[in-house]
């Protein structure tokens, strides 16, 4: 497959990486211009839910990238969470977290409990989510 | 995606959403045992450590990789409406501990996976959950051909609370599963309810 130690495995030892070794082509966090957080954003919750605002006209915003977009119409009829976002996008949870507080900015999503509730959960939710599975 | 989008005009209820997170060693069956109840097939997030930026980056072993990638798999359950339950699997390497902080904050409860032809690999997780009061079943993995134990067994030798269950359970059965998952929900109910009596007393 590789006479005489030709291609990328010597391409390797000379220190040179090839093809996917190099990793994506764009580095996920060009797409946040090299942010790594949001200001004024919480760290947002894996399972908070951004969800789209009813009436929000997507032209004009013409800051926002296509991973900006998308997120805005992958939550468009259902809520989603960080979590699938970030798997919708096949993006690092921390470079979609950055998008949406962007989004958040500019009034086209909102999410619902950014932060993990600090208390127990209510006995009676609890209660549901017994219901809930057994019932599957 | 559910198609369809809802009625306009009504005022929308934002859906509770809760987390188990699902532990246990390498090989244990996390995946699985969350793939056999998920209504979607697990999803795959990931994090950059360098991101993170915690000192306890350890990159030996991958020299040549100045980054490195943590994965976490994960299911959802639609409970009824507005209540959705996600299942987090947690990354199998020790060394990841501080990505669990994040998962384990806000968590419902966990599922440690233990596999008793290596019980050890689930200690880490334990000792975790211990340290941090988080309500936890273990769940013993009855994988075909490893040996049987009885659960006092497999809770003598995590050297368990009596009050943590242990089950033997089969990861990729949906029922199974279901029971893992109901039995964290009470033990976290009992659990809450202890820490109400003691706050009162």
């Amino acid at each position: 497959m590789n006479p005489e130690g030709q291609g990328p495995a010597q391409g390797q030892e000379n220190g040179h990486w090839f093809d996917d070794d190099a990793g994506p082509v764009v580095r996920p966090y060009a797409m946040t211009r090299g942010r790594t957080s949001h200001a004024g954003q919480h760290r947002l919750d894996l399972i908070a839910l951004v969800l789209a605002e009813p009436d929000v006209d997507d032209a004009g915003a013409e800051s926002l990238s296509p991973e900006h977009m998308e997120i805005v119409a992958l939550c468009r009829d259902t809520p989603q969470s960080v979590a699938e976002l970030a798997a919708g996008l096949d993006l690092p949870i921390g470079v979609v977290r950055v998008l949406i507080g962007d989004l958040v900015d500019e009034g086209l999503v909102h999410v619902s409990r950014p932060v993990p509730a600090a208390e127990l959960v209510d006995e009676s939710i609890l209660r549901d989510v017994i219901n809930g599975l057994r019932a599957l | 995606m559910k198609p369809g989008r809802p009625e306009r005009g009504t005022p929308p209820v934002d859906p509770v959403t809760l987390k188990i997170l699902v532990a246990g060693g390498f090989g244990a069956g996390k995946t699985t045992l969350v793939g056999a109840v998920s209504e979607i097939r697990p999803l795959r997030t990931e994090e950059f450590l360098t991101e993170a930026g915690r000192p306890v980056d350890d990159l030996r072993g991958v020299e040549g990789k100045s980054t490195t990638t943590v994965a976490m798999d994960f299911g959802r359950i639609t409970l009824r409406e507005n209540l959705v339950l996600y299942l987090f699997g947690t990354p199998g390497q020790d060394r990841f501990w501080f990505l669990w902080d994040e998962l384990a904050t806000g968590a419902l409860g966990a599922v440690v996976l233990a596999d008793t032809r290596r019980l050890e690999d689930c200690f880490a997780a334990v000792d975790y959950f211990e340290r941090r009061s988080i309500p936890f079943v273990v769940g013993v993995n009855c994988f075909d051909g490893a040996a049987r134990y009885p659960a006092r067994t497999v809770r003598q030798a995590l050297d368990l609370d009596p009050a943590v269950p242990v089950v033997l359970c089969d990861a990729r059965e949906r029922e199974s599963v279901k029971e893992v998952l109901v039995e964290v929900v009470g033990h976290a109910m009992a659990q809450a309810a202890d820490r109400r009596r003691a706050a009162t007393v």
